[in-house]
């Protein structure tokens, strides 16, 4: 953050830009099975990192360790290290409630909660006390649904369940309520996968401008999203980071037999 | 599939266009035809026996909400009320020990004055036995009736209730009929006289139990069967809901929760009178709770209910998708906050239907609330719920087994009304279930 003054908002090669988070050696175990075998990973300060791989490959696994969201899952373990702004996550001093705050997350499919637009947004602020007054809690509310490209189009129905508006403008309110946090880290796991290809432009649009105000790592299954949307790009495969790079590096001339097999199609 | 079989389905004779293939289909539908109709048949059939079920019951029940009674003129004599010179003397106790069956015998009298005196008791027989007790009650609402003669609507006694409602074949042989020649001509000249006829019955929903059909109310079995529910829920709501969010939501997966949870599984299989054992053992002969009190009954149908309401919750909290949790978990909400914000308020629709089918099972259960004495002849209405009572089942069971034909009618309409409750219970599921459907 200390040099955040000095970053170039341009794409590109930046060599200088601080990484947001670390993965050092990250593995982490289902049971007996183990499904990241050992991670090392910079996720760069406002830019978004795409994850790509065949399905399986530990990519949505690894996106789920960034902000513990497999704490959940019974029988999962993490070994190895990741840090956001140099502090381990996985260490005990750490509120796994704060970290969530800090690194939000944005799922596959759409998923509102069956109360109102405004209630969906609202709600992040509430449990972390961020609004002191009603009038804050509506301006978070709209300046969240603005940020989402949402505002024109529910400004007049934000009573109405959000669970009634289309699948991208779901899938937008999602993002709205992840950034009404005010997170650093937007995690996205596949956000597009569920939506048609114009919701689908609307959303990496709306990625591209996030970019400037928080860092973004996404999981897609689509390479076209990936080139379009990131400027760094992960290849994952069978648990393991094969490459990672410029995300234009990677798409023209990948190092590994295996990234140029997997964005060539001829496997995944 | 191989090159032949291709060539086959798509061959001009056709492997799908000869007559075989026809003959077939033809098979096909005929197969659906007839499992429709063994459907239907069922359906039919189900039907059938629930519109006689209700049929029967209604026709023997109806009648029990009308009770036949007798315009009499009745002289409220001071001479048969103890102390009655003196009205300032005149207490209370004076007033509930009075002889008001001689005075309404003596109407009776008045009104057929030629009647031998071997034939008075059969005239006294017209009335039921708690005439006098209609009397008093007049007098001791308006005391200034005293020294009047005061005209009044008595019940009439259930055997001539039962030959005015047509229920005894007055052309019978006498010795088998209730109601004898001389009863016949009273009762004739009664209703010549227009002063018999059949009234509206309140006394049948809001009076205490008798052991005369006439007389006898359910309100103690009403009251009772509240109370009863109102224990059962208050202990198995908090409860079931909390085992089965634990059990779902926070439970570690090993074989503790496992045998946990096969038991409460058998638990909602035991037969409902092992949990009216365990009650007669565990809360009457060891800790002593009252008898016969809707307490204990509460308490065994709660421990009769829970297995049943656990299961249901169960199966409402899991119905609420995965990715709700998720989305308020993602969001930095506590696992409490994304269940009490979330989890919860999504499941409480199927929670609640679960509740109110569970509590009507309660309602139609008699055999465990037998054994911690709820079958009890009470008379007295239940204030609270350490008092003895019964309830509803447990008041049909009781009327079914009385000889006299005038509980017949009277238990027959105990189960309508039993009926009228449930159907309203299973109408609130209902209508909570339609309201709260599945939003996402």
């Amino acid at each position: 953050m200390q040099i955040q003054t000095t970053l170039p908002q341009a794409t590109g090669n930046r060599p200088e830009a601080k990484a947001k988070m670390a993965a050092r050696n990250v593995r982490m175990y289902y049971g007996e099975k183990l499904a990241l075998k050992g991670i090392d990973l910079d996720v760069r300060d406002r830019e978004v990192t795409a994850l790509i791989g065949p399905s399986g490959c530990g990519k949505s696994t690894f996106l789920r360790c960034l902000n513990r969201m497999n704490d959940v899952i019974e029988g999962a373990r993490v070994e190895g290290q990741i840090t956001l702004d140099g502090k381990d996550i996985y260490d005990r001093s750490i509120d796994v409630v704060q970290l969530r705050a800090r690194v939000g997350m944005v799922f596959q499919k759409p998923n509102p909660f069956p109360k109102s637009i405004y209630e969906n947004v609202a709600y992040g602020p509430k449990i972390h006390g961020l609004a002191r007054s009603r009038d804050d809690l509506d301006k978070i509310v709209e300046s969240s649904l603005m940020k989402a490209g949402l505002w024109e189009e529910v400004k007049s129905r934000l009573q109405e369940s959000g669970t009634s508006l289309s699948g991208g403008q779901q899938q937008r309110l999602c993002i709205a309520r992840a950034i009404a946090v005010s997170p650093e880290v937007i995690l996205m796991d596949e956000p597009c996968s569920a939506l048609d290809p114009i919701a689908t432009a609307r959303i990496e649009e709306l990625i591209d401008e996030l970019r400037t105000n928080f860092t973004i790592v996404i999981v897609t299954h689509s390479m076209q999203q990936a080139a379009r949307v990131s400027q760094r790009t992960a290849f994952f495969h069978l648990g393991d980071l094969v490459e990672v790079g410029e995300t234009a590096q990677i798409f023209t001339n990948p190092r590994d037999d295996r990234t140029q097999g997997y964005i060539t199609g001829r496997f995944g | 599939m191989t090159d032949m079989s291709i060539n086959a389905s798509l061959g001009a004779d056709g492997l799908h266009t000869s007559d075989a293939a026809y003959k077939r289909l033809k098979a096909r539908y005929a197969r659906e035809a007839r499992f429709k109709a063994y459907g239907l048949t069922a359906i039919g059939f189900a039907v059938l026996s629930l519109v006689f079920l209700l049929w029967t019951i209604v026709s023997n029940g109806y009648t029990a909400f009308l009770q036949t009674s007798i315009q009499m003129e009745v002289f409220i004599d001071p001479a048969r009320i103890e102390g009655d010179s003196d009205a300032e003397k005149r207490t209370e106790t004076a007033l509930r020990t009075a002889d008001w069956r001689g005075m309404v015998n003596s109407a009776l009298a008045e009104r057929f004055p030629n009647v031998p005196r071997s034939d008075r008791r059969f005239l006294n027989d017209m009335l039921s036995q708690g005439a006098g007790t209609q009397v008093r009650d007049a007098v001791l609402a308006n005391p200034s009736l005293i020294g009047q003669k005061h005209t009044l609507w008595l019940l009439a006694h259930s055997n001539i209730d039962m030959l005015h409602k047509g229920f005894i074949d007055r052309d019978g042989p006498p010795a088998q009929r209730p109601v004898n020649d001389r009863q016949l001509a009273f009762y004739d000249e009664f209703v010549k006289q227009g002063a018999l006829v059949a009234r509206a019955n309140t006394r049948f929903l809001v009076g205490a139990n008798s052991a005369s059909p006439e007389l006898a109310g359910m309100w103690v079995a009403i009251v009772g069967s509240f109370w009863t529910l109102i224990i059962c829920l208050a202990l198995a709501f908090p409860l079931g809901v909390m085992t089965a969010v634990w059990l779902e939501e926070f439970a570690p997966r090993n074989k503790w929760t496992d045998m946990i949870e096969v038991n409460i599984n058998n638990l909602a299989a035991v037969p409902s009178i092992v949990f009216g054992l365990l009650g007669l053992a565990v809360f009457l002969n060891f800790f002593g709770m009252p008898r016969s009190s809707p307490l204990s009954g509460g308490i065994v149908l709660a421990l009769m209910s829970l297995p049943v309401m656990i299961i249901a919750a169960r199966a409402s909290l899991r119905a609420v998708p995965p990715s709700i949790r998720q989305a308020a978990i993602g969001l930095g909400a506590s696992k409490l906050q994304a269940i009490t914000h979330h989890v919860l308020p999504l499941a409480m629709p199927g929670i609640l239907t679960g509740t109110i089918l569970a509590m009507a099972h309660a309602l139609g259960e008699s055999a465990p609330l037998m054994l911690v004495g709820m079958n009890a002849f009470v008379v007295d209405v239940p204030t609270g719920p350490l008092d003895a009572a019964t309830v509803l089942p447990v008041q049909v069971f009781r009327w079914a087994g009385q000889p006299e034909r005038g509980f017949v009618e009277k238990t027959s309409a105990a189960i309508m009304i039993l009926l009228v409750f449930l159907l309203f219970m299973n109408a609130i599921a209902i209508y909570l279930r339609k309201k709260f459907e599945r939003r996402w």
